[in-house]
């Protein structure tokens, strides 16, 4: 690994092109791309690496739309090569069509999206509504709280996503700006690394003249529900497929990618956080410094929403009194107002285990407000009071 | 021409209409490239054709696309294809709906590329697979689900849309002119880049035309102006491929159509303008940018 100063946006194509490139010995490599605030620094970096004559072979599609960027993606990939993308908030709203047929296709195409607001009103900051439009369609969705873990995950990505007992599309999913824009050290992958890493992408069911088929046209009821259920059983082989991709990376690069939930002075917690993305980092400065005041929080951080790793969170949480759920989305509508999306997740593991811990929901972040130290302990305070939960409360207004 | 045996691409047996316009272009475009084709098709009929998954009328690969993508995933493939050194065709091959409507964008940056790729639009002037809405393709007059009393507006140019691409080669074709039809379909195969193949497909139920009547209306359509049968190499070569002796009047095509069968004398009046003046205008261009080294090359 070679250390680099860098923002997300930078990490994520060059991670793309060097894992790309990696392909070059079976069937190559290619990408749609479009522009959209705040993603575009990744593709035009996909394109400079391309040009300097990092990505031997492959090919970019400089398309008219995202809905096309995907479209070419499908194009690539279902004849059997090596294919990214990234998008953003609307952007992934317009690419929504084709982004569902990746994976009701099976393509293992990776995508980097810059979590950003869906507008109107146009508003270029952080929130994870975007992404999480899409978590029902199979594709996996990895959230990320620093560069680093970026550049980790788009390799393992491509690793766990081609993987046969998968055959399933990945969203690597960054803050907008908070990394996007943000320069951080991040330890980068030669390519000598990458190819050492990723196994060469060898698609069952890529297009052949030998052996003719209809891929996506006309199916019967009985056709698509199959089709459907084993998708439903399959996306779950994503843990143990994970599992094998963090040994391999800690054993070419000595150290070891978190798991899908990470717990921190969670074992005698009375009050957890639950977040996910950058929030986290916030997060764990706050539980840290009231740790040092005796007060008994901790966190647990959701990295992978998709598939949900329940039986991870069940074990971290254990048997914590009370639960805050910080969420930067919300869904308009949701039974009992509780509309942070990670947190009808939470409730769905806690009850499924039969816990009966007390969970709060709070709103944070939305729209790219700062999710600051004092929201964080305003929240503590806040659950830390509670006898019993409410509906979902925003804080930071 | 291959008439005895089965074709290329399309099975028989498959869930056509009898008398399907686009089954016929099909056959027509196996027996011009063969088989080392692979497809990528939209929203249509032609991916109602294969049947329901596993089953498939398709010889070669086919990639149902989304309604707008056909061009770009198809461009997809054959840039793999490429940079793998495999030969072999990649067409795109969209209804008009898919070509003159939802898929405009995207055909026409395909196009601004310059992608490799064989792009084939049947039009059968209609949203057919849907039971006949109007699309931009529909003619002025005819009567869809959508437009009871006829079409209000003209058909929408899309030759002369994809020629001002400067593409290497945009061409008509009818069915019911296989000699012509399989001739451009060959020369489209010889050239690079993004090729545009405009066939106009007689639709029976959409059409409300008896199905023996599919090829006579194709060429009935070419003789009355409605269709004429030409290409365009690099914007700059116009070539007219058939030049009816004399213009047959519109009454006799309109006539054998149903769906015609509201028009009124103002909208036929103003399709025969159209006609004319589609007609006087191509002359023109093939006067201007006339027949050269291209256009002798390939025929």
């Amino acid at each position: 690994m070679i250390s680099e100063l860098c923002t997300a946006n930078y990490a994520g194509g060059y991670t793309f092109a060097i894992c790309g490139n990696a392909n070059r010995k079976a069937r190559g490599c290619g990408t749609g791309i479009y522009p959209i605030t705040p993603q575009t620094e990744i593709v035009e970096t996909v394109v400079q690496l391309f040009d300097k004559g990092k990505i031997e072979k492959g090919r970019i599609f400089h398309v008219e739309s995202e809905h096309s960027a995907m479209g070419a993606c499908i194009g690539i990939s279902v004849e059997g090569a090596r294919s990214f993308t990234a998008t953003s908030s609307n952007g992934a709203l317009y690419m929504a069509e084709n982004i569902v047929s990746a994976s009701l296709f099976r393509l293992p195409i990776v995508m980097q999206i810059v979590n950003r607001t869906l507008g109107p009103e146009w508003n270029i900051w952080s929130e994870q509504g975007d992404s999480l439009m899409f978590r029902d369609w199979g594709w996996i969705q990895i959230y990320c709280e620093n560069n680093q873990e970026l550049v980790d995950h788009i390799i393992m990505a491509f690793y766990i996503s081609e993987n046969h007992k998968v055959l399933l599309p990945s969203m690597v999913c960054v803050d907008a700006f908070i990394l996007s824009h943000t320069m951080m050290p991040v330890m980068l992958p030669t390519q000598e690394e990458a190819d050492e890493y990723l196994p060469l992408l060898d698609l069952p069911h890529r297009l052949k003249h030998e052996k003719p088929f209809t891929i996506g046209g006309l199916a019967l009821p009985r056709v698509t529900a199959s089709h459907r259920y084993d998708m439903e059983k399959e996306i779950y082989n994503v843990f143990d497929v994970y599992k094998e991709a963090q040994d391999r990376f800690e054993e070419l690069f000595g150290r070891r990618p978190e798991d899908p939930a990470i717990g921190h002075y969670h074992e005698d917690a009375e009050i957890i956080l639950i977040s996910s993305s950058t929030v986290s980092s916030t997060v764990r400065n706050v539980v840290d410094s009231l740790r040092k005041k005796g007060i008994k929080v901790g966190m647990v951080k959701i990295k992978m929403f998709r598939p949900f790793p329940t039986e991870q969170l069940i074990k971290l949480v254990g048997n914590a009194e009370k639960i805050a759920v910080l969420d930067r989305n919300f869904a308009l509508g949701a039974p009992n107002k509780i509309g942070g999306i990670f947190v009808q997740e939470v409730f769905n593991s806690l009850w499924f285990a039969g816990s009966r811990n007390l969970v709060q929901s709070y709103i944070v972040g939305i729209g790219g407000m700062d999710v600051t130290p004092n929201v964080i302990e305003d929240i503590v305070d806040d659950i830390s009071k509670r006898k019993r939960p409410e509906s979902s409360i925003w804080k930071g207004l | 021409m291959n008439i005895e045996n089965e074709s290329e691409i399309l099975r028989s047996k498959n869930t056509n209409c009898a008398g399907c316009g686009m089954s016929i272009a099909l056959n027509f475009i196996g027996d011009a490239l063969g088989n080392k084709v692979k497809m990528a098709i939209p929203a249509c009929c032609a991916i109602v054709t294969p049947h329901s998954f596993p089953y498939s009328s398709y010889k070669v690969p086919v990639v149902a696309s989304t309604f707008a993508a056909s061009s770009v995933v198809a461009a997809g493939m054959k840039a793999v294809q490429q940079m793998n050194n495999e030969k072999g065709h990649v067409i795109a091959f969209a209804g008009d709906g898919g070509t003159f409507d939802i898929g405009m964008a995207t055909i026409s940056a395909a196009a601004e590329r310059n992608e490799d790729i064989i792009y084939v639009c049947y039009d059968n002037e209609v949203y057919g697979n849907t039971g006949a809405q109007r699309s931009s393709a529909t003619p002025v007059g005819a009567i869809t689900s959508t437009t009871p009393h006829g079409k209000k507006e003209g058909k929408k140019d899309i030759m002369g849309i994809m020629i001002q691409h400067n593409i290497p080669y945009a061409a008509t074709l009818s069915i019911g002119y296989p000699d012509d039809f399989i001739r451009k379909v060959k020369t489209a195969g010889k050239i690079q880049g993004f090729r545009f193949l405009h066939i106009l497909s007689p639709c029976i139920p959409n059409w409300k035309i008896e199905p023996s009547y599919t090829v006579k209306i194709a060429r009935l359509a070419v003789n009355t102006g409605v269709f004429p049968l030409y290409e365009v190499f690099n914007h700059k070569e116009y070539h007219i491929t058939h030049k009816p002796a004399k213009i047959q009047p519109l009454q006799e095509y309109l006539k054998m159509q149903k769906r015609f069968s509201k028009i009124d004398d103002s909208m036929a009046a103003m399709l025969q303008g159209m006609i004319k003046e589609n007609w006087e205008h191509l002359l023109k261009m093939e006067e201007m940018f006339p027949p050269a080294e291209l256009t002798a090359k390939y025929n």
